[in-house]
């Protein structure tokens, strides 16, 4: 196996693209470390990219985001500007892992990996995050809800890469929040997770909103009938009740020695209606 | 195949070693460097026992590439002493009896000292959320918790 750390995205993508397939890109690597130590990994050539700047940097431009999909979920939760404009995002990348792991695992690399559990997604999807790819046809942004194809499958063709995650200019009054369900308070898996992202107008009214659940399907869904549930409206009790019913109702989930399909399915309406009561006390301080 | 030749600082030390592209740094630590204070627990990076810092980050190294080493800062147990004299830290888990087996303890220094460098007083729960990587089949995590927090006190100067 070689390991090569190029300096720029050009020579990573030059170097994927001579690999005929048979490499690896190694970013905080705490997947495929595992991967490769199981056997289930075996690449000739990794490519580390995070000696790339604009992988491992974090930007604010006009008010958007651009996360570099090599940056450390520890580097992210630290950044005090980001962690006030986006909570929900930063409530998913603090479950990933133990600190150590966190010190090393990105939000790239956690949407890369393609779990259908993994907890830094279903906010991402719930914000409107584009996933920002280069490869050797050029740049393309995905919506990352449409990136995983299933579990550990993603659309990325042969020799392309996640350069960054861009995130939408945040309104006024916004407030985003993300929780799970597990049998332990830390180092577990999600047997459900929720994310709710939504914007109030000057009168409270919500007039955008986005919501998303995790370990319930395939793949991290976007649930459109959820978040039809809150807009336009003061998002009561009420409301939140339908939010709860719809998240339910979009579930489809599988059995499994973490929690069963009746489980998830009530789970998840649990999980959304306290995520949305989250994101509305955020979005009432978010200015 | 020819190894890679890795030039790196560990405690403050600048050393050299050639590893295999696919060894671990903690696999570097331990066979190429003789540091063996660092352990292996899972080598997945479940249990903490291999941490160490990176660029003043804490990491399991167990999931870290030796090759990524290259020109990083890196800290581990051996360096945690002043020559004779242990880190309060240290002393607070011999004097709490926080250790049995020992398996988990280096790993678990480490942690400690890295939250309380940014932390110096942490509350029971931070000290427990902040160790939550790092297990030990021992002890319960009792006297591993009040070591921390009386060595936390003791640093403070209270």
């Amino acid at each position: 196996m070689r390991y090569e750390a190029p300096k720029t995205l050009e020579q990573a993508l030059a170097l994927l693209a001579g690999a005929n397939g048979k490499a690896r890109v190694l970013a905080g690597g705490t997947d495929l470390l595992i991967q490769m130590r199981s056997g289930r990994a075996d690449p000739e050539l990794v490519v580390d990219i995070k000696a790339i700047a604009e992988m491992r940097s974090i930007a604010v431009d006009a008010g958007s985001y651009r996360v570099g999909a090599a940056l450390s979920c520890m580097e992210l939760i630290e950044n005090d500007a980001f962690a006030s404009t986006w909570p929900g995002i930063v409530d998913g990348a603090k479950y990933i892992g133990s600190i150590q792991v966190k010190g090393r695992a990105t939000l790239g690399g956690n949407l890369c990996n393609a779990s259908p559990a993994a907890d830094g997604v279903p906010a991402l999807i719930a914000a409107g995050a584009l996933a920002c790819i280069a490869g050797p046809q050029g740049r393309r942004e995905v919506p990352v809800e449409e990136f995983v194809t299933g579990p550990g499958k993603t659309l990325l063709a042969p020799g392309e890469l996640v350069v960054s995650l861009l995130l939408p200019r945040r309104a006024p009054h916004s407030g985003d929040a993300y929780l799970r369900f597990t049998p332990r308070t830390e180092m577990d898996i999600a047997v459900v997770g929720a994310a709710v992202n939504l914007t109030l107008d000057d009168r409270g009214i919500c007039s955008h909103a986005r919501v998303s659940l995790g370990a319930v399907a395939a793949r991290a869904l976007l649930v459109p009938e959820a978040a039809a549930a809150l807009i336009g409206t003061k998002v009561d009790a009420a409301v939140l009740a339908r939010l709860s019913a719809a998240a339910s109702a979009a579930c489809r989930p599988i059995d499994d020695k973490r929690g069963t399909k009746e489980f998830r399915i009530k789970v998840a309406g649990v999980m959304a209606e306290r995520s949305g009561k989250i994101a509305l006390e955020r979005a009432g301080r978010y200015d | 195949m020819s190894r890679n030749h890795v030039s790196t600082t560990v405690n403050g030390d600048q050393v050299e070693f050639l590893c295999e592209t696919e060894q671990t740094l903690l696999e570097a630590l331990r066979d190429e460097l003789r540091l063996t204070g660092t352990k292996e627990g899972c080598g997945t990076g479940d249990c903490g026992a291999c941490s160490v810092m990176v660029d003043g980050r804490l990491v399991c190294s167990c999931l870290m590439l030796a090759v990524e080493a290259k020109g990083k800062s890196i800290e581990t147990i051996e360096g945690m002493a002043e020559g004779e004299a242990l880190h309060p830290l240290q002393r607070k888990f011999i004097e709490h009896a926080a250790l049995q087996c020992g398996i988990c303890t280096p790993g678990i220094l480490i942690a400690a000292r890295a939250l309380l460098d940014r932390n110096p007083d942490p509350s029971e729960a931070e000290v427990r959320l902040w160790l939550a990587g790092n297990l030990c089949r021992c002890t319960g995590y009792h006297k591993i918790v009040d070591a921390v927090l009386d060595a936390a006190r003791e640093m403070r100067g209270g």
